[in-house]
C-alpha cells in the first residue's frame, strides 16, 4: 500500500516534469490560456493598477509591489505596511513601464493581470510569460462578473474565505440595488452625464469600460446617443442638448466650475443641484482604475440616483467595504472627506 | 478696383463672412437661424431676446466664444506662419520651428499632470511656449559668427526634441486612466471648452503681437533678402528679426494656450494667402489672417457638428489641409514664393 502510493507519486512527478517538485497545478485563465501556477503562490506581482487593487484586497501579504506608487493622498486609505511596498511599474499592455530585470530580481512566482482579455492582451501575456518564465494569469476584469473574478482569483491565490466575503459584499450591494430599481421603469431612470478632465468635457461613450458601473446600476448614460466607443471629447453645446438629470464629475475643479459657470446654469442637473463628485481615494469609485475598487460605487450611485423612502446607509457600507477590501477602519473624518461633494447636501 | 486688390481683399473677406455666418447658425443644440440672429442682436443691444433661455446661453456663451476663439487662433497661427516663412526664407517653415508648440505642450501636460485648474494649465502652456523660444533665441544670439538663421533653426530643432522628450516623460508618469487621456486630447487640439474668459484672456497677447507685424510690414520684405543685401539697405537685421520672432511667438503661444496643438494652419494658410496676394508682406499679412481665421472656424464647425463627440482639431486640420496642400503643389506652381 505504502509502496504503491510512493510509486504513484513518482509516476506523477515524472509525468508533470521537473517543475512539479514546486507543487504546481494547471489553471485556465479568462483568455483560455492554460497556465501552470504554483499551488500556493507566495510572491505575486500585479501587472497593472486594476490587478494591484485586486491583489491588495485579496492577499496583501503576497503582494510584492504596486504597479503605480500610492500617492500621499492615497496612503492614509491603505493599510501599513503594504502601502509602503516598492513600485514595480506596469507590465501589461503597450504602455509598459516595468523593468523586466527588476521584476525578475523581485522573484515573483506568479504574475496577475486583470482587465481586457482580447487577443492583444492574451498575446502580451504569453510574451511576458515566455520571456520571464513566470506564470502569467490574465483575468477578465469586467465589472458585471466581479463576484466571479473575486472567487476565481481567491482560489488561485489560496485565500478562498476572504474572496467569499468580498464576493458576498458585492452581491449584496447589487441585489440591494436591483430591489430598489425593480419598480422604476427604464424610462424613469435618471439620465447621467459623466464629465472627466479639468474642463469636464471628456466622457465615456456607450460600452466604454469607464461607464461600466453606471450601466450596472441601470442608469442611462446620455453619451450613449453618440454611439459606442471609449473616451471622447464632447462640446458644451452637446451636453446642453443632452440636458442630463445628473452630472458626475471626476475632477473637483469641474464640479466647482459647473456650479458657478452661467453656461451650465440651465442644465437640469445644475438647476436641481444634482452635480456629484466621484470619490477617488484610495481608488476611484466610478472608473479609475477599472478594477474592483468600483464595487463601492454601487451603493454610492444607488443613494444619489435613486434617493428613495429607505435610504442606503452609505457610511456603514463604506466602513464595511474599506475594512473588507482595503483592510482599514475608516475614521469619521475620512468618511466626511470621501463624501465631500459626493452626495446631496444634508 | 484692381484685379490684385480684388484677389487680396474681396475673396478672403467674402469667404470669412460666409464661414462665420454658417458657423454661428449650426451646432448640436438646435437653434433656428432666425433665433440666432435675434439673440445676437438682442444681446448686443443689451436687452433680453424673446427666445428660450437655454438657446440664448448656447448662442451667446457657447457658440459665439467658440467661433471667436477659432477666428483668433486661426488668424494668429496663420499670421505667425507667414512671418516665420518670410524670416527664414523657407516655405516649409511653420510657427513650431522655434519650439513654441513643444514648449506650450510641456507647460500644458505638466499642468494636467499636477491636476491644476484649466486657467493654470493655459497659463503654463503660454509661459512654456514663450520660454522655449526665449531659450532658442538666447542660443541664437550666443552663437555669433555663423549664419544666424541656420543657428536659430538648429537650436529650435534641438530644443524641440528636448521638450518632446519632457512631454513623453510626463505621459509615462501620468495616471493612465485619468490624466493620460486628458493629455492626449490636449495634444490633439480642441476648442470644445472655450469660454468667453478664454477668448478675452488671449486678446491682449494677440494685439501685442500683431502691432509690430503691422508696423514693420514693409521692412519684413527686406528680411527675405540676404542679410548682407539688407544691411546694405540700412536695415539692422538681427534686431528686426528678434522683434518679429518675439511678436510671432506671442501670437502662437497665446493661440495654442487655449486650443492645444493645432498643426498645419501655420504652414498651409500662408501658402494659400501668397497665391492670392503675392509675396508682398504688407498685402500678405491681412490675407493670411483672414484665411487662417476662416479656415479654423470652418474646421472647428466640422469638429463640433460631424458627430455627437468632438473630432480633435489636429486630426481635421491635417486630414483636410494635407490633401489640399498637395493639390496646391501640383496645380498652383506659378504662385510659388
Amino acid at each position: 500500500m505504502l509502496r504503491r502510493t510512493f510509486l504513484t507519486a513518482i509516476a506523477l512527478a515524472l509525468a508533470l516534469g521537473p517543475a512539479s517538485f514546486a507543487q504546481t497545478r494547471t489553471v485556465v485563465d479568462s483568455t483560455g490560456r492554460s497556465v501552470e501556477v504554483p499551488d500556493a503562490p507566495q510572491r505575486v506581482l500585479a501587472a497593472g493598477p486594476p490587478a494591484s487593487v485586486l491583489l491588495y484586497a485579496l492577499a496583501p501579504d503576497k503582494m510584492i509591489g504596486w504597479a503605480r506608487e500610492p500617492t500621499p493622498a492615497q496612503k492614509p486609505f491603505l493599510a501599513a505596511p503594504y502601502r509602503d511596498l516598492p513600485t514595480t511599474g506596469r507590465l501589461t499592455g503597450k504602455g509598459n513601464t516595468a523593468n523586466i530585470e527588476m521584476v525578475l530580481a523581485l522573484k515573483p512566482d506568479l504574475i496577475l493581470d486583470v482587465g481586457s482579455v482580447d487577443a492583444t492582451y492574451a498575446s502580451l501575456a504569453d510574451r511576458v510569460q515566455e520571456q520571464t518564465g513566470i506564470p502569467y494569469v490574465l483575468v477578465d476584469g469586467s465589472f458585471g462578473r466581479t463576484p466571479t473574478t473575486l472567487r476565481e482569483v481567491g482560489a488561485l491565490l489560496g485565500v478562498p474565505e476572504t474572496a467569499e466575503k468580498q464576493a458576498v459584499y458585492a452581491e449584496t450591494a447589487m441585489s440591494r440595488l436591483e430591489t430598489r430599481i425593480a419598480a422604476i421603469p427604464e424610462s424613469d431612470r435618471p439620465r447621467v452625464y459623466y464629465g472627466r478632465g479639468p474642463d469636464g468635457l471628456e466622457t465615456g461613450l456607450a460600452g466604454s469600460i469607464n461607464m461600466e458601473v453606471l450601466d450596472a446600476v441601470g442608469a442611462t448614460n446620455v453619451a450613449d446617443a453618440a454611439g459606442p466607443g471609449s473616451l471622447a471629447n464632447v462640446s458644451v453645446e452637446q451636453v446642453l442638448a443632452w440636458n442630463p438629470d445628473i452630472i458626475i464629475a471626476a475632477d473637483p475643479a469641474f464640479r466647482t466650475a459647473v456650479a458657478r459657470d452661467p453656461v451650465w446654469a440651465d442644465v437640469a442637473a445644475v438647476r436641481e443641484g444634482r452635480v456629484y463628485l466621484a470619490p477617488d481615494l484610495p481608488f476611484g469609485w466610478f472608473d479609475t482604475p477599472p478594477g474592483i475598487n468600483r464595487v463601492i460605487g454601487v451603493d454610492w450611485l444607488t443613494s444619489i440616483l435613486y434617493p428613495g423612502a429607505a435610504p442606503v446607509d452609505l457610511a456603514a457600507s463604506m466602513r464595511d467595504f474599506y475594512r473588507l477590501f482595503y483592510h482599514i477602519e475608516l475614521t469619521d473624518e475620512q468618511v466626511a472627506t470621501l463624501l465631500e461633494g459626493a452626495t446631496a447636501e444634508p | 478696383m484692381s484685379r490684385a486688390a480684388f484677389r487680396a481683399w474681396v475673396i478672403p473677406l467674402a469667404l470669412l463672412a460666409a464661414v462665420l455666418l454658417v458657423s454661428l447658425v449650426v451646432g448640436r443644440y438646435p437653434v433656428g437661424p432666425g433665433d440666432v440672429l435675434r439673440i445676437i442682436a438682442a444681446k448686443l443691444g443689451g436687452e433680453a431676446a424673446d427666445v428660450p433661455e437655454t438657446a440664448a446661453t448656447v448662442v451667446w456663451q457657447v457658440r459665439l466664444p467658440r467661433v471667436a476663439a477659432g477666428l483668433l487662433v486661426g488668424a494668429a497661427l496663420a499670421g505667425s506662419g507667414a512671418v516665420f516663412q518670410g524670416l527664414f526664407r523657407n516655405p516649409l517653415v511653420s510657427p513650431d520651428i522655434l519650439g513654441v508648440s513643444a514648449g506650450a505642450s510641456v507647460g500644458a501636460v505638466t499642468g494636467i499632470f499636477l491636476s491644476l485648474p484649466v486657467v493654470a494649465i493655459q497659463g503654463l502652456a503660454f509661459a512654456g511656449g514663450l520660454g522655449a523660444v526665449a531659450i532658442v533665441a538666447a542660443v541664437g544670439t550666443a552663437a555669433r559668427g555663423r549664419d544666424p538663421v541656420l543657428v536659430l533653426v538648429l537650436a529650435g530643432v534641438a530644443i524641440g526634441a528636448l521638450l518632446g522628450a519632457c512631454v513623453s516623460l510626463v505621459k509615462v508618469l501620468a495616471d493612465p486612466y485619468d490624466q493620460l487621456p486628458a493629455i492626449t486630447f490636449w495634444l490633439l487640439g480642441s476648442l470644445a471648452s472655450t469660454t468667453r474668459g478664454d477668448v478675452l484672456s488671449i486678446v491682449p497677447a494677440i494685439v501685442l503681437g500683431l502691432v509690430p507685424m503691422v508696423l514693420l510690414r514693409w521692412r519684413m520684405n527686406l528680411l527675405t533678402l540676404d542679410d548682407e543685401e539688407a544691411r546694405a539697405l540700412g536695415v539692422e537685421t538681427t534686431r528686426l528679426r528678434l522683434v518679429l520672432i518675439a511678436a510671432a511667438t506671442l501670437l502662437t503661444a497665446a493661440a495654442v494656450s487655449i486650443s492645444g496643438i493645432v498643426g498645419w494652419i501655420g504652414l498651409l494658410v500662408p501658402h494659400v494667402a501668397r497665391s492670392l496676394a503675392g509675396p508682398d508682406f504688407a498685402r500678405l499679412l491681412p490675407v493670411a489672417l483672414m484665411l487662417g481665421g476662416g479656415y479654423l472656424v470652418a474646421v472647428d464647425t466640422l469638429a463640433r457638428c460631424l458627430a455627437a463627440t468632438e473630432v480633435p482639431l489636429g486630426i481635421l486640420t491635417a486630414a483636410i489641409g494635407a490633401p489640399f496642400f498637395l493639390w496646391l503643389l501640383i496645380a498652383a506652381r506659378q504662385a510659388w514664393r
